[in-house]
């Protein structure tokens, strides 16, 4: 495979609160390659969002703040980059689209105001222009009467309307990488849909490689290409998408896909992995999920579990795999598939 | 908008009216013969019937008080029973030395306030914003009269820089037109009776202005800091725009409308007429003409000083209102 445009390397971003560091990401690599589409998965607070913030540097500093770690884009270190160097970069080359559209927009300016700043901010173009280049992409992403809308506030518009603004915005620029932390989340099922297309779309146009952060398992199967799981701040398993969900390994990915409602067992109980993601800390000894594991043995609670990796690139954090993984075995685990 | 205005201007009637009746009524709300009062314990018979003659105090009260709004439609506030003077033509150059004074102090207070309170923001925690807003305690806490005392040492006696009293030099007075006398003298092109009228302007409203300032700075700070937090201002930097219109244009819009509410209350206030600054800085303002009248119990005066000031604090707030809905395109009520 090529060169990863894309290379979260060791990263560790920590939170300073009141004599206590947080680390709400804890060692966390991920590539992406051009054109990918690679899924962060995982639960509220393990880390999927401040991982995303690192690679844009917008991380609230204070209280957070990237101690370790290395992100490469193109070749460049962006933990090493100015702010003035980093401001080029955002929403030019890459873009972020977040979780919340109700609130994401500046809601005292008209959408055709936000949309010119944004390509004015990295291209020299006149008003005039801007302002058509902002209506072309208001129907790239399907919203309709754009020419209109372009006049309107925030507020005149629906939640499914705003993310397309916010997905127009982020490719204002043509960027070659997306980050979406949660693009879905707030909006209901149908327009999710429609969202999802809309991505998936610009990603095959343009080849721009996505990376997208959700923790819906159906967002994933739909879109990615691999996935990435994170738990407590650190990655517990890697893989293409058709291992993660036809043979996850990791007890916590197993977890999750067990917690997805089955439309064939109707007189279930549905699943839900016992008790609440850790908060991350740094004096933490042992496997951050033992205490909501079911498999869980004596060395879980003494040792911290290194990330194993397969010939093949799959990568499980758990002793369970410890042997196997040696062995070059592949697993024939599918219970839950 | 023009949907907006119109039904805010109407909301003014009530107002207006409720304004007029308890206005009317004070001169009502005096214990006892309100012309008695007025005239005091040795008055006659006759010179208390007289008075109630003029004042039409023996008619009855629905009949006083039309004909009491009726001459205030036609700009008539009445006779001062001390100077018997018309109260109107007193009234409006009073008016305007108080308006020009809340204006200076205002531009002072707004000016130094906003800008100190984004600064303050935008340096969270930094040696900055620990000074600013240290000193807008300082500065809320400092009686008024107190702080023009100083001023008047400071830089009039000892250092001899500014003048301490008045509005302009009584050797060379002005010639007044609209009573306003920065305009004024710039309406007469004459250079050095503007510069003499804005030295005369300069310790007054810094007097005035201070505690204003304080308040707008800390109340920008703290709104501020909240819109730096939202998800907006982080799409705009993820956006990858600069620092300064991050603040400048997207959060300091959207933080103006608690600093606008407490601007608006601030000029109302300081219209109401500075009692302190304006005695001691020799003012011949609203505050004076009012605190004189209560001096010498003339109700007519206090009655029409009371509504013109309560007139301008509606004015004002409705001004403030109006902005509501030009910064922020939710606002249609």
């Amino acid at each position: 495979m090529s060169e990863p445009i894309l290379t979260v390397q060791d990263l560790h971003t920590h939170f300073f609160t009141d004599n206590k560091e947080v680390p709400a990401v804890d060692g966390v690599s991920i590539d992406l390659h051009k054109g990918e589409v690679v899924g962060i998965v995982g639960e509220s607070g393990c880390g999927k969002s401040v991982t995303s913030l690192s690679i844009m540097q917008l991380v609230p500093n204070p209280p957070g703040k990237i101690v370790n770690g290395n992100i490469y884009f193109k070749g460049k270190n962006l933990t090493d980059a100015s702010e003035k160097q980093m401001r080029k970069i955002r929403g030019n080359e890459i873009s972020m689209i977040f979780q919340e559209p109700m609130t994401s927009l500046d809601p005292l300016f008209t959408i055709g105001n936000q949309l010119i700043e944004a390509i004015r901010i990295h291209q020299k173009v006149s008003k005039k222009q801007a302002k058509s280049s902002a209506i072309e992409l208001l129907n790239l992403v399907g919203i309709p009467r754009a020419s209109e809308v372009v006049d309107e506030f925030p507020h005149q518009l629906s939640g499914g309307m705003r993310q397309r603004v916010m997905i127009a915005m982020a490719m204002s620029c043509d960027p070659e990488v997306l980050i979406a932390d949660e693009p879905t989340t707030a909006l209901d099922v149908t327009i999710q849909a429609q969202i999802l297309d809309l991505m998936r779309k610009l990603n095959k146009e343009k080849q721009t490689s996505i990376l997208l952060i959700t923790h819906d398992l159906g967002v994933v199967a739909e879109m990615c290409d691999r996935v990435v799981v994170m738990y407590s701040g650190k990655v517990v398993e890697e893989g293409t998408v058709r291992e993660i969900l036809k043979d996850p390994k990791h007890p916590y990915t197993k977890g999750l896909i067990r917690s997805l409602p089955n439309i064939k067992a109707t007189d279930q109980k549905l699943y839900s992995i016992p008790g609440t993601v850790m908060r991350p800390s740094l004096d933490q000894v042992g496997c951050r999920f033992a205490p909501r594991c079911d498999y869980a043995f004596d060395r879980c609670w003494e040792e911290n579990p290194e990330l194993l990796e397969q010939d093949t690139g799959r990568q499980v954090r758990c002793f369970l795999y410890e042997k196997e993984i040696e062995r070059g075995v592949p697993s024939n685990d599918r219970t839950y598939s | 908008m023009l949907a907006y205005t119109s039904r805010r201007l109407l909301m003014l009637v009530p107002v207006l009216f409720g304004m007029t009746v308890i206005t009317f009524s004070i001169i009502h709300l005096i214990p006892g013969n309100p012309a008695q009062t007025i005239l005091g314990e040795t008055a006659t018979e006759e010179a208390i019937s007289n008075l109630e003659e003029t004042m039409g105090l023996n008619r009855n009260y629905f009949i006083q008080y039309t004909a009491y709004v009726g001459d205030l439609l036609q700009g008539d506030l009445g006779t001062s029973l001390r100077t018997k003077a018309s109260i109107t033509t007193e009234i409006g150059p009073r008016l305007a030395a108080t308006m020009e004074l809340t204006f200076f102090a205002m531009i002072f207070a707004v000016f130094i306030g906003i800008n100190a309170g984004i600064i303050s923001a935008w340096k969270q925690n930094s040696w900055f914003d620990f000074l600013a807003m240290v000193f807008a305690l300082v500065g809320v806490s400092m009686p008024v009269f107190w702080l023009a005392l100083m001023e008047q040492w400071l830089f009039a006696q000892e250092l001899g820089w500014l003048p301490a009293y008045g509005r302009q030099e009584s050797r060379n007075p002005i010639d007044p037109i609209t009573h306003f006398y920065v305009i004024d003298s710039i309406l007469h092109m004459d250079m050095k009776q503007l510069i003499t009228t804005l030295k005369h302007l300069v310790l007054p409203s810094i007097a005035l202005g201070t505690i204003p300032m304080a308040i707008i700075a800390r109340m920008t700070r703290s709104s501020m800091l909240e819109v730096m937090k939202s998800d907006y201002v982080r799409t705009i930097r993820a956006k990858g725009s600069g620092q300064f219109l991050v603040i400048y244009k997207h959060a300091l819009k959207n933080s103006i409308i608690p600093v606008l509410t407490v601007i608006g209350l601030q000029v109302g206030v300081l219209l109401g007429g500075a009692i302190l600054t304006e005695t001691i800085f020799s003012w011949p303002g609203i505050g004076r003409y009012v605190y004189e009248a209560i001096n010498y119990r003339d109700y007519p005066v206090i009655q029409s000083g009371i509504l013109v000031i309560a007139f301008l604090f509606v004015i004002i707030n409705l001004v403030v209102d109006l902005l509501y809905a030009f910064i922020d395109p939710r606002i249609k009520y």
